[in-house]
């Protein structure tokens, strides 16, 4: 566990990063970033809480199990919206301008960005943000605890 | 002996990399354009996403991000690995 400091500005400054990395993953397709800058960014959050806290306290925040959990959704989520296109190819973006869920057609040109575009595309950015939020998260778990089992030693 | 060798080494390795820089042609002007003039122009109109970054990679180059997934994904794995005997 580190001062005081650290702890009070890590307080302030974790759910900004939280709601950042969010927002990298959620506006993949319109602005420069995508699923995996925005789970690296997440991880990132996870990783400066580690710091601060350290292992003891946040091994009860996160479960690594639970993180395992959520990487497996993200993976097969992933594989799952790629097979659903298999009418026509394996990753085929079938929900593009078809009206439905994230399904408006965008204008061609330059636009400000609409959220509601672009089919699978949103929905696989979620899908590859868990699976890197969770994986890179758990690794830095796995590697907290290596330092503090070595520590001990 | 060794010296010269490793001279004559440089030599040759340098003057290849010179002789590719010379060779290179201007930034921005690919050799072979029809590709990504094709996504230039049609990403936004096929896929519907501003980010044309993005359209390639999870649309026309969907099987590359499985890829890479499953490179994150092992690299996990081989963490959880090595650390497990740690946990033990």
């Amino acid at each position: 566990m580190m001062s005081k400091i650290v702890r009070t500005i890590t307080n302030i400054l974790y759910s900004s990063i939280l709601i950042f990395g969010f927002y990298i993953i959620m506006h993949g397709h319109l602005t420069p970033g995508g699923g995996f800058q925005g789970g690296a960014v997440v991880a990132s959050g996870i990783a400066l809480v580690l710091i601060a806290y350290g292992y003891d306290t946040v091994r009860n925040w996160f479960k690594k199990s639970n993180l395992s959990f959520l990487e497996s959704i993200g993976a097969l989520a992933f594989i799952g919206i790629a097979f659903l296109g298999i009418g026509t190819t394996f990753f085929y973006n079938f929900l593009a301008n078809s009206g439905g869920l994230f399904g408006d057609p965008t204008v061609i040109g330059i636009n400000p960005g609409n959220l509601d575009t672009s089919g699978v595309l949103p929905l696989m950015n979620w899908a590859v943000g868990l699976k890197v939020l969770a994986g890179l998260g758990s690794v830095v778990l796995l590697m907290a605890y290596g330092i503090r089992k070595g520590d001990e030693e | 002996m060794r010296k010269y060798v490793l001279l004559a080494a440089l030599l040759i390795v340098s003057g290849f990399m010179l002789l590719s820089a010379v060779d290179m042609h201007p930034f921005g002007s690919p050799e072979k354009e029809d590709m990504d003039k094709y996504f230039i122009d049609n990403a936004q109109e096929e896929v519907s996403a501003n980010n044309v970054v993005t359209s390639i990679v999870f649309d026309y180059r969907g099987f590359d991000t499985l890829g890479e997934a499953t490179v994150l994904f092992t690299a996990v794995v081989g963490v959880s690995l090595i650390f497990r005997r740690l946990i033990k």
